[in-house]
Formats: C-alpha cells, structure tokens, sequence
C-alpha cells in the first residue's frame, strides 16, 4: 500500500515535470474508488492555489525591488539575502496584527467582502490551461466562465467600500465599479475577436488554434495578426484597469481617499485583498497569454524540448514585469480622463477592432499571389487610420506643447 | 436532483425573501445578487452552461451592480416605515387565490397532459452554431440595436462635453476674438 503510494506519487510528479498527459491517473487509483474524485479534484487545486500564492509573494518583492530601481532607491534589502525573504516578513506582519472593525461597519458584509472577492478570483484558475495537459477543467464555455466569475468581483469591492461607513471608502468603491464597468466592455469586445477568429469559446481549442510557424520560426499566435496586436494592447489596457494597477489606480488613489474600499480594513483581511489584487492579474495575464500569446506554445519550432508549463509561466512574469514597468513610469489618471478614454477611446476602438477581424476572416479565402501581405496590410490600414483620425478628433483643438510650472520653476 | 437542489433551491428562496423583507436597501440588493447567483447555480446544474454564465455575467455583473448604483444615487438607503404593510393579510388572501386559481388552470390545460421531451444536450457549440443559422435575423436585430445604443451613449456623452467646452470660451469671449486667439496659439507653437 504505502510502496504503491510513493510509486504513484513519484510517477505523477515525473509525468507532470516532464509533461506528459494523465498525471494523476496512477496516483489517484491508489485510494479507495469512493474518495478518487476528492482526491483528484484536490490534485488540481492545490498546486494552483500554492502556485499562484507563492508567485504572488515572489511578485510583491519583484515589485518592490523594481519600483526602487526605477525611483532609484535599492527597495527591501534587510530580510535574508537580497531581501529575499522580505515576503514572509510581510506575511507574518499581517497575520499578526490586530484586526479592526470600525465600530459602526456593518460587521457582516464588512467580514463577508475579502472571502466574496477572493473566492471568484481564485475560481478563474479552473479554466486557464497552463500547459499542454494541464489545464484544470476544458470547459466548452471556457472564456465565459472567466468573464461571469470576474464580474462578481465588483460587487464585493462595493460591500467593502458601503459597509465600512466611511466616505473614502464608499468613494472608492464608486469608482472602482465606475471603473471595472467601463473597462469590462472593451475587454471583453477586444476577446470576442480571438472567440470569432478561433471559431470556439474553449480555452483549449484557442491554443490549439495557434500551433504551427510561419515560414518555420514565426508562431501562429494571434498577436502577429492585426487586429491580434491592436486587440492585445487593448486587452492589456483594459486588464491594467479591471485589475486597478496603475495608472487606473483611482479606487484606491492613496493621495485622494486614502485606499479607498481598503481604508478601513486591516490585518489578514487586507491581506486577502491584496492576495485577490494580485491573483486577478495573474489570471487576467494568463488569459491575455493564452488569447493572444499563443498559451503554453514555445515561441520557435527547436524550443519546444523546454516544457509547456515553463512558457506559460515565462510569458506570464514578462506580462507582470511591464505591468510593474507601467506602475513605475505611469502617473495616475484622473476620474474623467479614464473614463473619457474607455468611452470615447477604447470602445470605439475596440468595435472597430471587431470589424476588422471579421474582414480578416473573410479575406483568409484569398488566393492570388500576395494575398497573405495584401490582407495584412489592409487589415493593418483599417486598424491605423480610424486610430489616428479618432486620436486627432479627441485631442481636438487642445495644444500639446511643454508645460511650465510657474511656482516650481 | 437530490441534495445539491434542496440546497441550492433553499439558497434562493431564502435570500429571495430576504430581498424583499430585509430594512436595508443596500441589503435587499445583495440578497438579490444571492437569489441571481442561486438561479445560475440551478441552470448550470442542469447542465446549460451558456445560460448559467450569462446569468452571472449579465444579472450579478450588471444589474445587480445598477440597482446598487440607482439605491445610492438616488436617496438613503434605509427605509423609514416599516416593511410589511398594514393590509397583509388581504395581501396574502389575494396572493393565495391567484395562486390557486393558476394552479387549476395549469394543470387542466393541455400543457400537463405532454410528456417530458428527451434531454437535450445544449453544448455551447449548438446554440452558437443556431445563433448564426436559423436565428441569425433576430441576433442581428439586437445586435444592431445594442450597438446602436452603446454608440448613442457615446455620442450623447461626446456632445456634451464639446458644447460645454464651446460654452466656457463664448463667455469669455466672442467668437471671432476666440479663433483669433487660439490663431495666436498656433502661431506661437508654430514658433516655439
């Protein structure tokens, strides 16, 4: 029995390591059949959960450290080598310290507010396929699922924000809600192009639809198409905000209303906060990454012996490094220029966008010799020219020149 | 059916009379959004993916979030008289002859008489795949309206800001002496 176990288990982590399909298989039919599919389901959460968290502690000090760097500090350096354990001093901080609940908070969905948001953020995982034979549930309504599950945060940033009985912090539920509507609707159109062009709702069947090379080292990803790249730097804004980094970092605008829905919440309750942050940018990056960066498929034809899993992860870190390059850089926006800009700006590009994909689609039964650049070309025009002509409209008749300070100067 | 159900199906009965009888406006909402996520719950037990997703996507995502911004834009969330008005038991009178009376004609109608037809299987595959052939005229009726609104909205936001800009300057100037000044803008911009 335990020799079986220990075979099992052994197997299951070589298989997974080396990537090859039905990893739990052996393991899981060492247990009695009545308790195989808890076992299996465990099997799968799991790793996602210590996984992800521990991605998440990583994040935070990569995040510290290169915030420093760009405002030319050195960031934590006193907690183990290079401050590399300053994660787990954070970690134990938080759950140390004193959890306070304003006296006249409405203590039941003040506490419900954390648990309501991390649960959805952390059901988002199920869909996402990590790698060739991972991927938790091959749902047909895949992409679905993540949207339906992402919208249910919005609600439990308004629960924190109304039930702590505090301004700021109604405020900046107003505008987180604000906010994450606004930009849900050009994530979602700037999707819709992949699930139109792919031809499936399934996470798996989109990656699958990107395999292959152009002319033997160029992927099949869809971010080399058009409206692939206009729809992915519309994805990544739009993302940037649903997840409220900066510069859409209004809700919890620090100078204005203190944190915002996090004003009045302390102790390990904002440290589920801050984990479901973080956790939804992870999975909205990982959805970028399998919708426009072609998921787990290594980027050249020889560097497909590295395992699937370590490109996802690879190009997961690459997308959280420019969102804390974009952090570091980035001042933050205000109420009416970020909501102008999804309204006026990034709708009506990403309709466009739409547009543009569906042309894509038809062209791709061209035939005569150099269709292949005649349709990229047009697509790209069709994409340029209402982007410029949109950019030139907004900006209007306001002058773009050198500001000057007249008290700091 | 079984245990799943009963639990689900409590769910949703509860936080559905708790959004009606609760004081709080705001609590009334978010019960709501409970009895929302409870049906969805209870489509995507009997399989239908599409329409489980869409309810959450649509009712938790969206409405709920409306009548939670209408509630606090509107007035304060706490109602002064009390919830159960003062001629319940004629309400709960009325509300049980309704009831029975749909009852009786439900289950004398022909309606009762058909037998259940096979389970489907309604993959996401087959209503897309049903969208694009035999309901594609209604799909793009409302497609079309919807995009018609959401570029209505836009223009009406659009609009709005332009006269509000025009407005500020015509107070501050007339018109001409307004193009002139910003003439004088572009040649100086043109210098520096």
């Amino acid at each position: 029995m335990i020799g079986e176990f220990f075979k099992g288990l052994f197997l299951m982590i070589w298989k997974v390591v080396t990537d090859q399909p039905d990893p739990k298989v052996e393991f899981v039919s060492v247990f009695p059949a009545t308790i195989q599919p808890i076992i299996s389901v465990l099997l799968s959460i799991v790793p996602i959960i210590m996984v992800f968290a521990s991605l998440f502690a990583l994040t935070t000090l990569l995040e510290r450290k290169g915030l420093g760097r760009i405002q030319n500090r050195l960031g934590p350096n006193r907690v183990g080598p290079f401050g590399l354990f300053q994660p787990v001093a954070d970690g134990l901080k938080m759950l140390t310290k004193e959890d306070i609940v304003p006296h006249s908070a409405d203590k039941l969905i003040h506490f419900l507010a954390p648990i309501v948001l991390l649960v959805p953020t952390l059901l988002a995982y199920a869909v996402l396929p990590f790698g060739q034979n991972m991927v938790p549930i091959d749902m047909d309504a895949g992409i679905l699922f993540f949207f339906a599950v992402g919208a249910s945060t919005e609600l439990s940033i308004f629960m924190a924000g109304w039930s702590s009985r505090n301004k700021y912090s109604l405020l900046g539920a107003m505008r987180a809600i604000a906010q994450m509507i606004s930009y849900e609707i050009p994530l979602i159109i700037s999707s819709v192009t992949v699930i139109m062009i792919a031809g499936s709702l399934s996470l798996v069947e989109i990656v699958d639809k990107q395999s292959g090379y152009h002319f033997g080292f160029l992927p099949h990803w869809n971010v080399f198409t058009p409206w692939g790249l206009a729809g992915f730097i519309i994805f990544l804004i739009a993302s940037l905000a649903e997840s409220n980094r900066s510069p859409f970092d209004i809700p919890e605008a620090e100078s204005e209303i203190i944190a915002g829905h996090l004003t009045e919440y302390s102790g390990f309750k904002y440290a589920l906060f801050f984990l479901a942050e973080y956790l939804g940018m992870f999975a909205v990056s990982g959805l970028a990454v399998t919708l426009f960066l072609g998921g787990w498929r290594a980027p050249l034809p020889f560097l497909e012996i590295v395992p699937s899993y370590i490109w996802f992860l690879l190009k997961l870190m690459g997308l959280v490094c420019l969102f804390i390059w974009i952090r570091g850089t980035l001042p933050r926006l205000r109420v009416d220029q970020l909501l102008n800009f999804a309204w006026k700006f990034m709708l009506p590009m990403s309709l466009i966008n739409l547009f543009v994909a569906a042309i894509w689609h038809f062209t791709s039964v061209w035939n005569f010799r150099g269709a292949g650049l005649g349709r990229w070309l047009l697509c790209a025009a069709m994409i340029a020219v209402p982007y410029v002509w949109l950019g030139r409209t907004l900006i209007g008749n306001k002058k773009i020149t050198h500001r000057t300070y007249r008290f700091a100067n | 059916m079984g245990i799943t159900f009963a639990i689900i199906a409590a769910l949703t009965l509860v936080s559905a009379i708790a959004a009606m009888s609760l004081r709080n406006l705001v609590h009334c909402a978010l019960s709501l959004a409970v009895t929302f996520a409870g049906i969805a719950a209870m489509y995507l037990q009997l399989d239908a993916q599409f329409v489980g997703f869409a309810q959450i996507l649509v009712y938790i995502g969206a409405v709920a979030i409306l009548i939670v911004f209408a509630i606090l834009l509107t007035r304060s969330s706490e109602t002064p008289q009390p919830v159960i008005s003062r001629s319940w038991i004629m309400g709960i009178v009325i509300a049980l002859a309704v009831f029975g009376v749909l009852t009786k004609v439900i289950l004398s109608s022909s309606i009762a008489q058909r037998e259940l037809p096979a389970k489907p299987a309604p993959t996401v595959r087959q209503i897309g795949d049903q969208l694009m052939t035999r309901y594609v005229l209604p799909l793009e009726a409302i497609g079309l309206l919807l995009t018609a609104a959401t570029i209505g909205a836009v223009i009406i936001a659009m609009h709005d800001k332009k006269g509000r800009g025009d407005g500020g300057q015509n107070v501050n100037s007339t018109p001409s002496r307004a193009e002139a000044h910003q003439h004088a803008d572009e040649t100086h911009n043109l210098i520096t």
